[in-house]
């Protein structure tokens, strides 16, 4: 499925500084057997986010009015260390994406967390744990502190201080976010080369 | 002189399309499996791209995840499941895909199915949503599951992009006691070398166990190879490949077949090439196996006692919250523990052999009255055979009944559906909390343990029987 390309995003950040979050919580098994990829974005984090009779529960970060600007939602979540482990489902990044946000800081991810997100147009962008906590204390100080993510410079800053650090992402992947390209634009621009080699085939 | 290759090397160099700088290996897809669960939204995607299906002739669809194993014959009845299995009907026809749906003679679990009709050959790269594609890998093809965006590519494109894996060589030597069967082989490496011992590896089994292996057999070594965290498995083709495959209804016919022939003799692992990782272990140490935990690295052979936590890798807690699970102890026998369910089926011990390994000892034996049993063929195909050795007979005279094809209780989808807190000993390949029911307790083992257990009601070695 396309997606929006991404170069320079400027957000505020919702903040979740829970170590380890699995793709269990992310998007919670029971919701796998829909038909199409649509929705998730309601049922991300279903079980932390409401209550057994579909009441939200307050305490939760996406309920927080602090966090949730109205009319500008905030396309960055910042998460504890070794983001989205468990099963592989894709499911977990299509409820990130469809949710809104477009980017998840994070001073660890999960390997095939990292890979699907990127597959469905959302940046995994690792810093490091000191400043990770840098993140977190400002939005603390300040919850409408702004980020900023430059993909061409490969860069994360805090706006308000300046303070700033670059991330790795190798560049075919970051060609296709730039982009707007998901592996498959790709691929069937190659689409001649790959009907040639076909014919080579034995079976 | 050329380098030294190994077999997946071979596979792997003769699929890639372009290497892409600093990023993935396209590599070409020769078979494409889809079935219900993992392919709509996958079909969703291409409609919202207006895109083709490239090579529609290249991938095969069953319907097996989601489907009754009794009474297939009338309207499925849960709306989620039908609707799941419309979806596929409906993007089978619309793409001009072959379709094995609910009640046709061919229809089956994919992983059964692609092998019985001579879809998987030696030499092909093979992928399919579902993570024990890995089976395939028993004919020496590169065979692994993908993820739903990946089904969509590989409809659109017959490429994935992947990264070239690790590679580690596991070789058994000698030959297997009485009484152990490839799924003790398997769980037996599993449990050596941990659940995630094979993580971002793609696996060869060589040896002489292997080499002396059924294609059944093999079938079910490489099915579980994801179940220690590799990629895939993969056995050079040989003799018994070749005889397995000859004749099968979409196998290469005539000077067609010939011509592959010497090609496929070409696919094996050359004398000095070399392996990231390099395992030995002798087949005279194993004997049938069990496991007792919640992830298929704890298993233990089933005259043994479990181990005590300082025994294990993974980490006192998570070991102690497994065994909780179970209901089990440290230091516990396995031989007596009450069974209340066994499952015979799965992708992993769904196949005609699997059905006769468990006929041979229930044979003459009645069922212990206090087990429930699903039986479950893998396929139509199965299904006829057992009824045309006669293996029918033998299960009903035993006090058993078969049920249809599909996945039934190996990931519970249906309502085949183990219940919270029963023990179930189980052919197919995960036990993890749940799998098969919220609650239940799975025991992972061969068809001649789970046969055991079913006739006697409890853990048991199946050697006293054969
Ligand atoms: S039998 Fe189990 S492992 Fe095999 S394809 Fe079905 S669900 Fe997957």
């Amino acid at each position: 499925m396309a997606y929006d390309k991404f170069t320079i995003l400027r957000s505020s950040a919702v903040p979740m500084p829970n170590e380890n979050v699995d793709t269990d919580q992310i998007i919670p098994a029971r919701f796998l057997k829909a038909t199409e990829r649509k929705g998730f974005g309601d049922n991300l984090f279903r079980d932390w986010r409401y209550n057994n009779d579909n009441t939200p529960k307050a305490d939760f970060v996406l309920n927080n009015h602090t966090y949730s600007s109205e009319g500008a939602p905030r396309k960055i979540l910042v998460g504890g260390k070794n983001f989205g482990s468990g099963s592989s489902r894709e499911h977990a990044a299509w409820a990130i994406y469809d949710y809104g946000f477009r980017c998840v800081v994070s001073s660890f991810f999960a390997d095939i967390f990292r890979n699907n997100a990127i597959n469905v147009g959302i940046l995994p962008v690792q810093v490091s744990p000191e400043f990770l906590e840098k993140i977190f204390a400002a939005i603390e100080a300040d919850p409408a502190t702004e980020l900023e993510v430059n993909l061409p410079e490969q860069t994360i800053t805090l706006l308000a201080t300046g303070d700033s650090e670059r991330f790795a992402i190798n560049s075919y992947k970051k060609n296709n976010l730039t982009n707007g390209y998901d592996d498959i634009d790709y691929l069937l621009s190659m689409k001649n080369e790959i009907e040639t080699f076909a014919e080579t085939r034995p079976f | 002189m050329s380098t030294p290759k190994t077999l997946f090397d071979k596979v792997w160099d003769a699929h890639v399309v372009r290497q892409i700088e600093d990023g993935p290996d396209v590599l070409f897809i020769d078979r494409h499996f889809i079935h219900e669960v993992t392919s709509p939204v996958a079909f969703l995607g291409l409609e919202g791209r207006q895109a083709p299906v490239l090579f529609s002739e290249r991938t095969f669809a069953t319907a097996d995840h989601n489907t009754p194993t009794i009474n297939q014959h009338l309207p499925v009845a849960d709306p989620q499941s039908a609707s799941q299995l419309n979806a596929l009907e409906r993007n089978a026809h619309k793409y001009n895909i072959s379709h094995w749906g609910l009640g046709h003679q061919k229809n089956g679990i994919v992983h059964v199915v692609g092998p019985e009709n001579g879809i998987t050959l030696p030499g092909m790269t093979i992928v399919c949503g579902d993570s024990h594609t890995s089976t395939h890998g028993a004919f020496g093809a590169i065979a692994f599951g993908i993820g739903t965006s990946e089904v969509e590519m590989v409809l659109a494109t017959q490429c994935i992009m992947q990264p070239k894996p690790k590679k580690m060589r596991i070789t058994v030597n000698g030959k297997p006691g009485k009484g152990v069967l490839s799924k003790d082989i398997i769980l037996y490496v599993i449990a050596q070398i941990s659940a995630s011992g094979a993580t971002g590896y793609f696996v060869e089994y060589a040896g002489e166990v292997f080499e002396d292996m059924s294609m059944e057999g093999r079938m079910t070594v490489c099915n579980m190879s994801i179940e220690m965290g590799a990629r895939g498995g993969m056995i050079a083709p040989d003799a018994t490949t070749l005889s397995y495959l000859k004749g099968r209804d979409l196998s290469p016919k005539g000077t067609q077949w010939d011509k592959l022939v010497p090609y496929w003799q070409t696919l094996k692992t050359d004398e000095g090439a070399t392996f990231d990782v390099d395992l030995t272990f002798d087949a005279a140490d194993i004997e049938p196996q069990i496991t007792y935990g919640t992830n298929p690295g704890l298993g233990t052979g089933v005259t043994q006692h479990i181990p005590m936590a300082d025994a294990i890798k993974d980490g006192a807690a998570s070991y102690k919250k497994s065994l909780q699970y179970m209901g089990f102890a440290e230091n516990e026998s396995m031989l007596g523990k009450p069974v209340d369910f066994v499952f015979l089926g799965s992708c992993t011990n769904g196949r005609i052999e699997d059905f006769r390994a468990f006929a041979s000892i229930v044979k003459g034996r009645q069922k212990a009255s206090h087990v429930t049993a699903w039986l479950v063929p893998g396929s139509h195909i199965v299904e006829k055979q057992i009824q045309d050795e006669g293996i029918l007979d033998i299960l009903t005279q035993a006090g058993f009944e078969l049920r249809q094809p599909g996945c039934s209780a190996c990931l519970a989808m249906n309502e085949d559906k183990i219940p919270a807190g029963k023990y179930a000993v189980s052919t197919s390949n995960r036990n993890f909390e749940g799998r098969q029911g919220p609650g239940a307790r799975t025991l992972l083992a061969s068809p001649l343990v789970a046969a055991a257990a079913a006739v006697t009601g409890e853990v048991s070695d199946p050697r006293q029987f054969l």
